[in-house]
């Protein structure tokens, strides 16, 4: 409980947000992947956060930072689309596509990247506040 | 003598004290802006700071004494001074989530201010103390 614990606090965020950004950009990079690994199209994934508490807070005064609590994938259908000389398309000439909402992404892109750009701010002042409390009575 | 000193500093130290454990709540809060079902806290600095100074609301802490195995464990313990409520939310998201992003920045930024200045006048009243042993 001091002020190096909001180091943890905003540096949890900083990995958690990023690990976010990562996701965005493999969704984004995968939009048009037709087939996989699995030979399956590629689903896109999300991230779900959760609030991660230090051990020993007494109940109900819980702070802490944030943790990526699982990567699910995007329940969403995939998409058809139709294109008979593709060497996947079907006997109707429908191709299975992944379901990647570039647009959501994109815009998650850009949340991930100004949250992450919060907890920098925060990172910082935290840092110029210890300085200054480590010079306290100097000068 | 070093009572005295202790005494006179008590104050600021409190205030710096509770003042670095708003920024930690007001960070807690920063840093889960994008969590689902997280509510937002924060307390009532002029609150906590006037019961952590009045001495007198704090009671020791208080056990029942055990003369059996098969007694139940009680006890009373006063309070923290801090008080974390929940923050009434202005705007908040369908996910359950109640940070206001800019409210928290501009009450970390807030806090930040208020912090050094405390820092500046305990600072203030080291130096007047040095310069009083000193002569």
């Amino acid at each position: 409980m001091s002020l190096t614990s909001i180091f943890s606090i905003a540096g949890s965020a900083l990995q958690a947000q990023s690990q976010r950004m990562n996701v965005s950009a493999s969704n984004l990079a995968n939009a048009d992947s037709a087939v996989g690994p699995d030979g399956q199209p590629y689903r896109a994934r999300q991230v779900v956060f959760q609030v991660d508490p230090p051990a020993g807070q007494p109940y109900g005064r819980e702070i802490g930072g944030v943790r990526v609590a699982g990567v699910v994938l995007d329940p969403s259908p995939l998409k058809r689309i139709y294109d008979p000389a593709h060497p996947l398309a079907d006997g109707q000439g429908y191709v299975t596509m992944p379901n990647v909402d570039t647009v959501a992404e994109t815009v998650n892109m850009i949340a991930a990247s100004r949250s992450y750009q919060a907890n920098v701010e925060v990172l910082n002042t935290a840092k110029q506040l210890m300085m200054k409390t480590l010079t306290l009575g100097q000068s | 003598m070093l009572d005295r000193l202790n005494e006179d500093f008590r104050f600021y130290q409190q205030a710096i004290a509770l003042r670095a454990q708003r920024q930690e709540v007001l960070s807690s809060n920063i840093a889960n802006a994008d969590t689902p079902q997280y509510k937002a806290r924060d307390f009532d600095f002029q609150a906590a700071m006037r019961d952590a100074l009045d001495a007198r609301l704090r009671l020791p802490d208080t056990h029942l004494s055990l003369t059996s195995a098969r007694h139940i464990p009680g006890q009373a313990v006063t309070p923290d001074p801090v008080a974390l409520q929940y923050r009434l939310p202005y705007q908040p998201s369908v996910d359950g989530n109640t940070v206001d992003m800019d409210a928290e920045r501009v009450r970390f930024a807030d806090n930040t201010l208020h912090y050094q200045s405390s820092l500046q006048l305990l600072s203030g009243r080291i130096r007047s103390m040095m310069s009083a042993i000193q002569e």
